[in-house]
């Protein structure tokens, strides 16, 4: 029992101090990639400036506007940080490394994170401002249509690995990563993941050149704080999710740790989204729902049948 | 009603008005400057031009003035026509060439109507790049400044103070484009209406030079709906604050009282707000003995009010609410109006025959529209200055209306009207002690003492009524007087009775009832003027109390020991000797005034007390016209209203009824259920609560600038705007952008009209009402249908006694009001003190201009300059009223020499 | 789909290019002459200061941080009685600039205004008027303007007739 309190204890910690840090990374990567050199006057490289932030979002002034719905405004950003610590129960970071192995881990994980719109939609709602409701109602309207085919794309996994257990799908990569015979499931992933943390180019709920700062555009202070660190929870969480159903979890040459293998292909996918957001323009509302419903959709149910069809006859 | 088309559309408009009245009563926008809605149109600035057409298929049209053009049914017309629009632009280019390059340092910018022209007209770029014609300025005296470059020749400077207010000292002079708008010589300005050019001008040739000294712009003067204190008439006025300081009075239009005009002592008596001699903290005058520093003053207060033996003086320069509270404070039975007993008996007995009598009291309009009036013993120039301005419109009015039927021309029509018009004028009569300004319009001007002008007055209503006695023993000049006005009378339609305290006489104000009273009774309907001597006398009277004179008696008798005495100088109201003997004896004296004066000496006690610009309040006019006046300012020192400071002192003595009281809703709703001749005052303005979409209304136009830099020199930080808890107006430029209710419109500006000629944008229509009524509530109606108390008592005929003279009250206008003589530049217009002679007198007592005449009164020794003049009547001599340096107060009386 | 692909892998190669950022304070950009920072107030060739108080800055202020009071010495000439900008609500917009119908406010480079006390943000005239004609030399407003100062009388000004003889009838 003690051994699974320090594992519970050791992913929040390891969790928590990573989404805070990439408030330093992302900043920092960003800075690369447009020629400039980010935070770098706190610390050592800037390091301190993550402390900050922290100091600076506990001591603001914790307004809750008049004519906001006061104690959904409270619960909404609360929201989005337990939905994505709970996803992270089931993900096994190295064998024994795992917080709840779940013989449905996948679906909780689905779960999870369809749970998180609540907060969008929530905060968005409570504020009682336009373009805070604005931004609910793009947010409520994404999620829905990506979770779609995020769950379908993920099918392919679970038709593949025969199994709903993280543990036993990473398993299942032993030989091969199922990246490789799930190539278009991962592209579909990743894309609907971006989408999930409404990370850009998918960042329409905030938009800020349009909608302000969308649904927490009222939010200042810690409750601002909840939202930003569940957002960088909410990357790390699709990048773990990405490592551990097509790119082999902990597996990798013995060289190093389980655990070792698994944060730095993670780090690599954290990375990868740093990077989309440093590239890519962000798509027009009605774009974004067409080419999720007429692309994405199709492509998904495609990839399943197929799958499908392949496992059936390599079975038969 | 007819139809016009403007530019394709059908609108409803009222009959005999010009196209330019009927498009800008529509609410259309079209430049203009000769045209004015009090002067009429000449057609002489070639800007409002429109397009006519003779009929749906004419698409040519022709270019006219819709000033110079008649309402016909069915016309159109076109504003929004490209030929029209290019003919303004034009017209407006032609000014500008040699308008200078000055807005920058002009007073007029901001507010100015050929800016505002200029935009309207779309002429945004100069293209003429010759020279420029100047001209030299004059001196016009401290009211106004000259800058006769800036002149686009509308006419409208000499229209207004020659026709319309009756001026001979500014003309026109030279020719072709030279013309020259100026005085013959350099020099004061004379007419009491001087300061409304600035008003009229509709670029800076005239500007306010009061203002000049503390310059200011439109739009950064916090400014609120007031009415002037100046005098009775209780003109409305708009007084603009900045820095702490009244910058600027301009103007409230009111349709019923003032219209679109003030008069120079309203205009330029405010800086007495602004004046060194300000009380601005509350002090307490402390003995050797004296323990009781550093204790708040109100608890200094609340020790020195002896129940029983403490008294309280009102006064009729402060607002109702502030008498009402004092008088409710010590008791009915211990309020005593603090008013001379010569104005007192004047005024109640007005007051008494406009409540009981059939007669209405007329209003400054409604005496514009009488076709005959009859001034009796008063200089209305000096006493009440709007009404003589009033009284010249009738003069002016009445022969008009009587050639535009023969000519066929609307009134508008100016210039043909005039010439039409010629020197004709309506019936004016004058009855005083010696000639007055408006004796030139006079039908019939006659000068004689007060008792022999009652005489004739009652000898009027003899020939007019039979219910009236014969006066006995009137002479033959006197005979032919009073028949040839009784003659006149009879025939007019609605006359208008003039009298007041300027006569200082009770039988003038009686025989100008009788004579009111016997047209009345021949079913003419006759309006019946009072003046009053300041701005709250009426209001004062009808609220109530004891007479001064008893409250000095009750001191003498040892029967007070405090007195309270509100916004008062008593030695203004009684006799120097009587004031000494008065103070000398009271215990404690506790003084609520604005500025140090002789009472202030004797004050153990003072609280500073907000003038007009520091407080809410009502003031009631001669006409009996409750008006509300809001505060402009919040002063950043312990001032505040007079009627709040009364209200701490009754919370801190526990007092039953007022301790209830905060706000000024409280208070006013507090009047209007106690007193029923005050019933309504609570619906003068809307309440505290009133929003219009969930907003107040600003004090602040929301161009005002400098509000985040105001105060930084003192501290960086913005303190919290002052909140206003009393009225639905804010003292920030946050709230409502639309247009108030009439009675708190802070300022005229509607989009595109900046200049006070924004007016028409409030009107039902031009020159007419404002939109929700004019302002204020007459609580004064005619007893009709009653019984007629008629004056029978004919005072006896003055006749000189040797070695005695009759001293009869002289009013300036500049001078004998309290306040408005620390203006400094009325303080320059103030006469010297002065004795007036008949020519005999002076050479019976041995004196010529100039010499100073010593007599005595009551054992007081006096010494006054004498200067003759033979309008007076033998054995009168008229002395000036309430000028600095003066200290006789009671007048008329016989004195002996 | 192919130029996003592209252009991730451009923005990725910046990684290895120079970086642009100055590192202020310890190395300045270097700025134009002409920059615009914060206000002066400048003075005419004669001397005299070109502020004639016409408060058009201070309508022009979208953060209304200008205030001030306008007088005129005994010959007519107008000038500021006193000019305060309250530099801690400046967003040095620069719309007195253009307001200004006398060129007296000019935008000088100077930006580096930063104080630990916020009251020595607000800058009186005394701190603002400087000696100098800045970017407009030669001009005076008064030589343009239509009124009388002391030593430019009416029809003084450039493009002025000398004033009309109003007893004279010759056309």
């Amino acid at each position: 029992m003690i051994n699974f309190w320090w594992i519970i204890g050791g992913v929040l910690f390891a969790l928590l101090n990573t989404a805070a840090g990439l408030i330093w990374v992302e900043r920092r990567m960003l800075a690369l990639w447009q020629d400039r050199y980010g935070p770098n006057r706190a610390g050592p490289f800037g390091l301190l400036v993550v402390l900050a932030d922290t100091i600076k979002l506990f001591f603001k002034e914790d307004w809750i506007p008049p004519f906001a719905d006061k104690v959904v405004f409270v619960f909404a950003p609360g929201v989005v940080m337990l939905s994505v610590l709970m996803s992270f129960v089931v993900i096994p970071f190295a064998p024994g490394i795992i917080v709840a192995d779940l013989n449905i881990g996948l679906l909780f994980f689905l779960a999870m994170s369809s749970l998180g719109v609540y907060s969008v939609v929530l905060g968005g709602w409570a504020s009682n401002n336009k373009y805070a409701l604005l931004g609910a109602m793009r947010g409520a309207s994404q999620m829905i249509s990506y979770e779609v085919f995020m769950g379908l794309a993920l099918m392919g996994v679970v038709v593949l690995s025969g199994s709903f257990n993280l543990g036993e799908i990473v398993e299942a990569q032993r030989k091969v990563w199922f990246v490789i015979p799930q190539f278009i499931g991962f592209l579909i992933f990743l894309v609907a993941g971006v989408a999930e943390t409404h990370r850009l180019p998918f960042d329409i709920p905030e938009a800020e050149s349009e909608l302000v700062a969308g649904f927490h555009s009222e939010y200042s202070g810690m409750k601002f704080g909840m939202f930003f660190i569940g957002e960088y929870l909410g990357v790390t969480l699709i990048s773990g999710m990405l490592v551990t159903l097509y790119f082999g979890g902990w597996l990798g040459p013995a060289f190093l740790p389980p655990v070792l293998w698994f944060v730095i292909k993670t780090f690599a996918f954290i990375m990868l989204f740093i990077l989309f957001r440093a590239s890519m323009p962000r798509p027009r509302y009605d774009q974004l729902m067409e080419y999720g419903w007429k692309v994405l959709f199709p492509l998904s149910i495609l990839n399943l049948m197929v799958t499908a069809a392949i496992k059936l006859w390599l079975n038969s | 009603m007819p139809i016009i088309h403007i530019d394709n559309k059908a609108y409803e408009v009222k009959e005999g008005k010009n196209l330019l009245e009927a498009c800008l009563s529509l609410g259309l926008n079209l430049p203009y400057f000769c045209w004015h809605p009090a002067l009429g149109a000449v057609g002489a600035c070639r800007q409002c031009a429109v397009k006519v057409f003779k009929d749906e298929e004419d698409k040519k049209g022709k270019i006219i003035m819709s000033c110079m053009e008649p309402v016909k049914d069915q016309l159109r017309l076109s504003i929004d026509d490209k030929d029209a629009r290019n003919f303004r632009e034009h017209v407006i280019g032609w000014l500008m060439t040699n308008h200078p390059h000055d807005c920058a340092v002009c007073d007029e910018g901001g507010s100015c109507h050929l800016q505002d022209m200029t935009v309207m007209t779309g002429h945004s770029y100069r293209d003429y790049h010759f020279t420029k014609r100047t001209y030299n300025n004059q001196y016009l005296g401290p009211f106004l400044n000259h800058e006769m470059n800036r002149c686009i020749q509308c006419y409208r400077c000499v229209r207004f103070y020659k026709d319309f207010a009756g001026g001979k000292d500014l003309d026109v002079f030279a020719a072709h484009n030279h013309v020259y708008f100026g005085r013959q010589q350099e020099g004061t300005l004379e007419s009491e209406f001087s300061g409304n050019l600035a008003e009229i001008c509709p670029t800076g040739v005239f500007t306010d030079k009061t203002l000049k000294q503390h310059y200011t712009r439109k739009w950064d003067l916090t400014s609120a709906a007031s009415v002037c204190q100046g005098c009775g008439l209780g003109c409305n006025i708009i007084a603009g604050e900045r820095y702490g300081a009244v910058r600027q009075i301009t103007n409230r239009f009111n349709g019923a009282v003032n219209g679109y005009f003030l008069c120079d002592r309203g205009r330029y008596g405010y800086e007495f707000v602004n004046s060194k001699q300000r009380i601005k903290t509350p002090m307490v005058y402390h003995g050797p003995l004296d323990k009781a520093n550093g204790i708040p003053v109100l608890q200094h207060v609340q020790q020195r009010m002896k129940p029983g033996k403490t008294i309280g003086i009102g006064s009729p320069r402060a607002s109702l609410e502030s008498n009402a509270v004092l008088k409710e404070l010590v008791g009915a039975e211990n309020f005593y109006l603090g008013v001379s007993a010569a104005d007192h008996d004047l005024v109640s007995l007005s007051l008494k025959i406009l409540q009981q009598g059939p007669v209405r009291s007329a209003s400054l309009q409604d005496a514009a529209a009488a076709d005959v009036v009859l001034i009796l013993g008063e200089d209305v120039t000096n006493t009440a200055p709007m009404l003589a301005l009033s009284v010249r419109q009738a003069i002016r009015r009445i022969p008009v209306a009587e050639v535009i039927n023969q000519i066929h021309m609307p009134a508008w029509q100016d210039a043909a009207v005039r010439e039409a018009v010629q020197d004709n004028k309506g019936p004016l009569y004058i009855l005083n002690v010696q000639e007055t300004k408006l004796d030139e319009l006079a039908k019939g001007a006659y000068h004689t003492a007060p008792d022999n002008i009652a005489r004739i007055g009652f000898g009027v209503s003899h020939l007019l009524s039979s219910k009236m006695p014969e006066v006995k023993g009137m002479s033959e000049q006197g005979k032919a007087i009073a028949g040839e006005i009784a003659a006149v009378l009879k025939t007019a339609k609605n006359p208008l009775i003039i009298a007041g305290y300027g006569g200082g006489s009770e039988a003038i104000i009686k025989a100008a009832a009788n004579v009111a009273w016997s047209l009345h009774d021949m079913g003419i309907d006759a309006m019946l003027t009072y003046t009053v001597p300041e701005c709250n006398s009426a209001g004062l009277e009808m609220l109530g109390g004891h007479r001064l004179e008893s409250a000095v008696d009750r001191a003498l008798n040892d029967e007070a020991e405090t007195v309270i005495v509100l916004e008062n100088d008593l030695y203004r109201r009684l006799n120097q000797h009587r004031a000494e003997q008065f103070f000398g004896k009271v215990k404690d004296v506790i003084l609520l005034d604005h500025l140090y004066n002789p009472t202030a000496e004797k004050a153990t006690i003072i609280l500073p007390a907000g003038t007009f610009a520091e407080s809410d309040g009502t003031l009631v006019n001669n006409e009996g016209r409750a008006q509300r006046f809001f505060q402009v300012f919040s002063p950043d020192s312990a001032v505040q209203e007079s009627w709040r400071w009364l209200l701490q002192i009754a919370n801190t003595t526990g007092h039953a009824t007022l301790s209830a009281l905060e706000h000024l809703d409280d208070v006013v709703d507090h009047i209007a259920r106690s007193y029923k001749v005050f019933e309504g005052i609570d619906t003068l303005a809307p309440h505290a609560g009133f929003r219009i979409a969930g907003q107040k209304v600003p004090r602040e136009p929301h161009r005002f600038s400098g509000r985040t830099a105001m105060q930084a020199n003192v501290n960086v930080s913005e303190p919290r705007p002052p909140q206003d808890m009393d009225t639905a107006l804010s003292f920030t430029m946050e709230g409502y952008r639309g247009e108030p209710p009439s009675s708190m419109i802070p300022f005229f500006w509607a989009p595109g009209w900046n200049s006070v000629q924004s007016v028409n944008k409030f009107q039902v229509e031009t020159g007419g009402p404002l939109h929700d009524g004019n302002p204020g509530r007459r609580l004064i109606e005619p007893h009709v249908n009653g019984h007629t108390p008629f004056y029978t008592e004919v005072p006896e005929p003055y006749l000189p006694l040797r070695e005695h003279l009759l001293l009869v009250p002289l009013y300036h206008i500049f001078g004998s009001e309290e306040l408005s003589i620390h203006t400094p530049g009325i303080a320059e217009r103030i006469p010297a003190p002065y004795i007036m002679l008949h020519s005999e007198d002076a050479k019976r007592l041995q004196v010529t201009e100039g010499h100073l005449l010593h007599f005595t009164d009551n054992g007081h020794h006096y010494t006054l300059p004498v200067i003759v003049n033979d309008t007076l009547q033998e054995g009168v001599a008229g002395i000036p009223v309430g000028l600095p340096g003066m200290q006789i107060s009671e007048a008329p009386q016989l004195i002996k020499v | 789909m192919f130029s996003l692909v592209r252009s991730m892998w451009l923005i990725f190669l910046h990684m290895f290019h120079k970086r642009e950022t100055f590192q202020y304070p310890e190395q300045k950009a270097p700025l134009p002459a002409r920059w615009r920072g914060r206000i002066a107030l400048t003075r005419d060739p004669d001397g005299g200061e070109r502020c004639v108080g016409c408060y058009l800055c201070a309508a022009a202020c979208p953060v209304d941080c200008i205030s001030l009071q306008a007088t005129e010495d005994e010959a007519g000439r107008r000038y500021p009685e006193f000019f305060r900008i309250n530099f801690s609500r400046c967003i040095f917009c620069g719309f007195c600039e253009e307001a200004c119908p006398t060129y007296a406010i000019q935008l000088l480079p100077d930006f580096e205004m930063a104080e630990y006390n916020r009251q020595n943000l607000v800058y009186e005239k005394k701190d603002l008027l400087i000696n100098s004609e800045g970017k407009y030399p030669g001009y005076n407003y008064y030589n343009v303007a239509g009124i009388a100062i002391r030593g430019k009388d009416k029809g003084d000004a450039q493009q002025e007739e000398p004033p009309v003889d109003i007893k004279s009838l010759i056309p």
